[in-house]
């Protein structure tokens, strides 16, 4: 049975947890491994050669979202882009600012990173609510500034419910104050324009594989004059910000990646939306009483997400995958943790319905005959399983 | 000096990577078409358990006659494992003797869905729990 199964044509609607390689994407990277052997801080033909490669990335991404080669900072990835910015801001800043202004919806990566530095006394954490849309609220987050604040740090897309936070309006909040402001933009970046000379943030998480490129290298925007010290200590790789001998390949599929994404941008992101809509309106008719999570129209292109009453995410994501259908869900039992998400429990959602969660999260390759795939295949999935729990929903 | 080079014995080829977390074909079977699901409507006893740690939650129901389990139902809100492990259990203890149904070990239900993930085993302790607090209830209720 399963053996067929592996065989069958399989539907990928987890694009906010990977996307695939551009094919011109791997094409670059695997002629860089194959002919630039250089490090790119050896000055001999070789070395040069890395570092042009590494420069022209550097432009790419640059441009991409509007900002100076020089405000370009290459990490290992989202994860390490967002400690550089919390760690490397409360570091520049230890003696004089404390504070870590937040959201209860952020990535691990930024909200795991602030209650370590507040576990070890070097931060004041301010975990900001939000609404049941899971919207932060502007005035909240200035309600919670203070002297010593050294850092908001509040999420473009939200990876889980796809809502967009008003980060322009929070920007100018905080440049107001003087405060310095970050923003994790993995979800947003190559799906959504951005344009750090019109949006008021100093610095901006990047992820390469969000947008087809590959996993393991991202970068973090650092706008000239922000205060930020170097987390790790080394050779004194990126112009000391971020020491480390480059991963020239990786980098190199992070400029063409952005590059090829944001060309086009603009009809994949319109088409996207289109189809998430329509997903949307299809489990809403097919299944009248499921929950959509996130804000109805500020959310993410490609990001259509929903609790069913009485089922279990894990559950879900099982039987859709035996269908050939690849979502996930932040229940408990998915993530291997013991609550469920921490996203779906700030949004006010009871226990029971946050396990019943689903992320379906569109991309490239998805069609139309996708999606009636999927609004066929789930109803009596739901049904099944609510069955089999007996709970009303 | 030639060196003369011999082919080594065939270098094995490399295993599939295989996960822990990969559920069995039986587990699976369950999931898709579980056996028993319901609630019996006059039954002889009734039993729940739970996992506080991740909110899953199954209820046994079943009926007792010339002491053995003559039908027996479940209801469980919970993953794939837990489903599977209470779908399999009503299968295991659908016509035993009430005795040797309350004497099933969760090692029963693995044994009996070719494995489940190491993580998940829990799930089939729960089950049992179930099925246990449901005997105990029809045995109560008969001598009350």
């Amino acid at each position: 049975m399963l053996t067929t199964l592996t065989r069958m044509r399989r539907v990928y609607l987890d694009h906010a947890a990977t996307t695939p390689v551009d094919p011109e994407v791997a094409e670059l990277m695997a002629q860089v491994l194959r002919e630039v052997p250089g490090n790119p801080s050896s000055i001999y033909a070789e070395g040069r050669r890395a570092r042009a490669l590494v420069d022209r990335a550097r432009d790419e991404v640059a441009r991409a979202i509007g900002a100076d080669p020089a405000e370009i900072v290459f990490t290992s990835g989202g994860t390490e882009a967002d400690n550089l910015a919390l760690r490397g801001v409360l570091k520049a800043r230890e003696g004089e600012a404390d504070g870590i202004v937040t959201t209860a919806v952020e990535h691990h990566a930024v909200l795991d990173t602030a209650h370590d530095l507040a576990a070890h006394g070097q931060a004041r954490v301010t975990v900001v609510g939000v609404d049941r849309d899971g919207r932060v609220s502007p005035e909240a987050i200035r309600a919670a500034l203070d002297d010593r604040t050294a850092i908001v740090s509040v999420m473009h897309g939200n990876n889980e419910i796809g809502t967009l936070e008003p980060v322009a309006e929070i920007g100018a909040i905080c440049r107001a104050r003087g405060v310095t402001f970050h923003s994790d933009a993995v979800q947003t970046v190559g799906a959504l324009e951005i344009d750090v000379r019109s949006l008021p943030v100093d610095l901006l998480s990047v992820n390469a594989h969000k947008f087809y490129g590959p996993k393991g290298v991202g970068a973090l925007f650092v706008r000239k004059g922000t205060r930020i010290a170097t987390v790790q200590t080394g050779g004194g790789q990126e112009t000391g910000r971020r020491t480390g001998t480059e991963n020239v390949a990786g980098i190199v599929g992070l400029g063409a990646a952005l590059r090829i994404a944001t060309a086009k941008r603009a009809t994949e992101s319109a088409r996207q939306a289109a189809l998430r809509d329509r997903l949307i309106a299809g489990v809403r008719a097919r299944i009248p009483d499921a929950t959509l999570t996130g804000h109805p129209t500020e959310r993410l292109p490609n990001s259509a997400s929903f609790c069913f009453g009485g089922t279990q995410g894990e559950a879900l994501v099982v039987s859709l995958d035996l269908e050939g259908f690849s979502v996930s869900s932040g229940s408990a039992c998915t993530s291997g943790n013991t609550d469920p998400s921490h996203v779906l429990l700030a949004l006010g959602l009871e226990r029971d319905l946050a396990q019943g969660s689903l992320r379906l999260t569109l991309g490239r390759s998805t069609t139309e005959a996708d999606i009636d795939a999927l609004l066929a295949a789930l109803p009596p999935i739901v049904a099944r399983l609510r069955a089999a729990s007996g709970v009303a929903a | 000096m030639t060196e003369v080079v011999r082919p080594g014995p065939a270098s094995p080829a490399p295993a599939e990577p295989h996960s822990e977390d990969a559920y069995s074909d039986r587990a699976l079977d369950h999931l898709t078409n579980p056996r028993n699901p319901g609630t019996l409507a006059d039954p002889s006893g009734t039993g729940s358990d739970a996992n506080p740690s991740c909110g899953d939650r199954t209820t046994i129901t079943l009926r007792v006659a010339d002491g053995r389990v003559a039908d027996v139902k479940f209801r469980t809100f919970g993953c794939t494992a837990a489903i599977a492990a209470a779908s399999v259990l009503t299968e295991l203890a659908a016509g035993l003797p009430v005795d040797d149904a309350a004497r099933l070990e969760p090692a029963d239900i693995l044994n009996a869905l070719g494995g489940l993930p190491v993580r998940k085993e829990a799930c089939a302790l729960m089950a049992i729990g179930a099925l246990r607090a449901a005997l105990v209830d029809a045995r109560v209720r008969d001598t009350a």
